[in-house]
């Protein structure tokens, strides 16, 4: 790992530590505590809230949670939606991250340009129209409206940083390949690719993370209980249950504990997949 | 003639069409339609020109309309500068050649990998007025903590206090890797002058870290915006309206009093305002946005 004020003074080595440790006591507090409290009887909870280390460790409230509102149904749809549009996601982008990056045409960095603009968009101005598109396709309550999207390049900032990395592979890899005989498609499949685990893994974490996460989407387009993903069966939850505490933390645990263990595997490559030089104007 | 698919730009646009239809169904598309439907009245059953008079009811006749803006631009306001320093802070302190660094980095992070839902809950809790873990801290203190989602003056800081849980979470990570990417050759000439920490932050990691900034402070500013799920899950609102967002009258009007024109037209006022901010931040970004070989 690089660093930048290398070796400093042994008392600024300290003060980052004391920072660093503080910090990330701070940051982690809520989600101990969220684990704490999942752990906990009611009747334990009830008179000893704050403690962090319960004194008598209870799993019956996962169970409660879980039996409570169909969440395996709840997590079962929220997996399907996510894998999908994970994998469309990093799937289309590459292919244009390609377009844009080793091809020239026509109004490339017009487009390009327009591509970026989107980023300061708001949701808001094309939500109401993109609900009538799907009102009118008679696909409220399906899973359409929530996985279709992401088949058309998984959002800017996911291509942009796609190109990014495209862009740092050498174009002789490409040369090469091609007076082998190899297709464009061939080309992209077996050659950039394989070279762009690092952002391929940051893209599909960043797309993961915005679908597992997705509440607005859910809660416009699915009516039907059993449809329904665990960010809404959650806020559901919470509205029959909100008095066990100790269950709803379970129930957000279960809604927490996949996306960090999978950040726990994606980590190595995941900060080595964003490449900003293009944020530099070029 | 070479046949088309000879030549490379034609593939190269084969590439990209998946987003240009996509853009042209999601973005544009609805954009017009969006700005069209701000025009008229409209229920998803019947639709009626009625000119201008959404934004003239809005501005002058719904003191809801005025009290989410005003909501918003506080929270804005509060959580972009807090929100975007924070960041800077612990990207640079994770930028650090420390042990642990992966554990750290994990545990900054960790709070943007809870769902939005589920912090909601969580929050609500650490916000609970009685035993929660926010008043139960403070108390030992001798503090007394207000009733942080009962009491209409103190829910707007709650909220504020919210989002800076995330400042460890995507805008840190961009830092952290425009961070990284700065060549040491530079701070290596920067000591041979004879500068040291504070001056080679000061003089080569703000300025090459600039266009990061630029462009954390600019969707920085377009995503406080739209705050929506904690407010819909923790308040609903309240109290009192003091955490009606923008994002969220925006939504109430939409998809629960389906009242389609007003919201689309509130969707453009929005539009509006975020271009205008943009564009200042633009036109001043000339003055402290360096960009490395060129004045571009």
């Amino acid at each position: 790992m690089k660093r930048t004020y290398r070796d400093g003074h042994p008392a600024t080595k300290t003060l980052v530590y004391a920072l660093l440790i503080s910090g990330a006591v701070l940051f982690t507090i809520p989600f101990i505590w969220t684990l704490a409290t999942a752990l906990k009887s009611g009747e334990e909870f009830a008179s000893d809230p704050g403690r962090v280390i319960p004194r008598h460790f209870v799993f019956d409230n996962f169970h409660k949670a879980w039996t409570a509102l169909p969440f395996a149904r709840f997590m079962l749809n929220t997996v399907m939606i996510t894998v999908t549009t994970t994998v469309a996601s990093v799937f289309t982008g590459s292919l244009v991250a390609y377009g844009f990056s080793r091809f020239q045409f026509k109004a490339r960095n017009f487009l390009f340009y327009t591509m970026l603009a989107t980023m300061m968009l708001p949701g808001q101005v094309t939500q109401i129209p993109i609900f009538m598109i799907w009102r009118q396709l008679h696909a409220i309550d399906t899973y359409y409206p929530l996985i279709v999207p992401s088949f058309f390049g998984g959002g800017a900032f996911n291509i942009f940083l796609l190109r990014q990395f495209f862009l740092s592979i050498p174009k002789e890899l490409d040369e090469a390949a091609m007076i082998d005989g190899a297709s464009y498609i061939k080309i992209w499949w077996r050659v950039l690719m394989p070279l762009s685990g690092p952002v391929l893994a940051t893209v599909a974490l960043f797309s993961y993370l915005g679908q597992w996460d997705n509440f607005e989407g859910p809660l416009i387009y699915l009516n039907t209980p059993e449809k329904y993903t665990v960010s809404i069966g959650l806020r559901m939850f919470q509205d029959s249950f909100g008095t066990n505490f100790e269950q709803v933390m379970a129930a957000s645990v279960v809604h927490i504990l996949p996306t960090v263990i999978l950040f726990f595997f994606a980590q190595k490559y995941f900060l080595r997949g964003i490449n900003l030089s293009g944020l530099g104007g070029r | 003639m070479p046949k088309l698919t000879h030549r490379p730009g034609f593939w190269g646009f084969l590439f990209i069409s998946p987003w240009l239809i996509g853009f042209l169904c999601f973005t544009a598309g609805p954009m017009i339609t969006s700005l069209y439907l701000s025009f008229h009245k409209y229920d998803l059953a019947s639709i009626q020109f009625v000119g201008l008079e959404n934004y003239r009811r809005l501005f002058q006749e719904d003191p809801l309309f005025w009290k989410a803006l005003k909501n918003t631009l506080f929270y804005a306001v509060v959580t972009v500068p807090l929100g975007i320093t924070g960041s800077l802070i612990i990207a640079l302190l994770l930028n650090q050649n420390v042990k642990g660094i992966k554990l750290f980095r994990t545990c900054f992070y960790l709070p943007s990998l809870v769902p939005s839902v589920a912090a909601a809950l969580v929050w609500q809790w650490v916000f609970n007025s009685d035993n929660g873990i926010l008043n139960t801290t403070l108390s030992l203190f001798g503090i007394p903590g207000p009733q942080w989602l009962q009491d209409e003056r103190a829910t707007p800081w709650a909220f504020a206090m919210m989002s800076l849980w995330g400042v460890g979470g995507a805008r840190m990570v961009i830092f952290l890797a425009g961070l990284q990417g700065l060549p040491d050759s530079y701070y290596e000439a920067a000591r041979l002058d004879g500068a040291g920490s504070w001056r080679c932050f000061r003089q080569v990691t703000l300025p090459m870290l600039s266009p990061v900034m630029f462009f954390n402070v600019v969707l920085g500013i377009i995503g406080s915006f739209q705050v929506f799920t904690s407010a819909f899950v923790m308040t609903g609102g309240g109290p009192n309206h003091a955490s009606l967002f923008y994002a969220l009258y925006l939504f109430q009007n939409a998809f629960e009093y389906l009242k389609l024109g007003k919201a689309s037209a509130m969707a453009w006022i929005l539009f509006t305002i975020l271009l205008a901010l943009t564009y200042i931040q633009f036109r001043a970004s000339k003055r402290w946005v360096y960009y490395e070989g060129g004045d571009k």
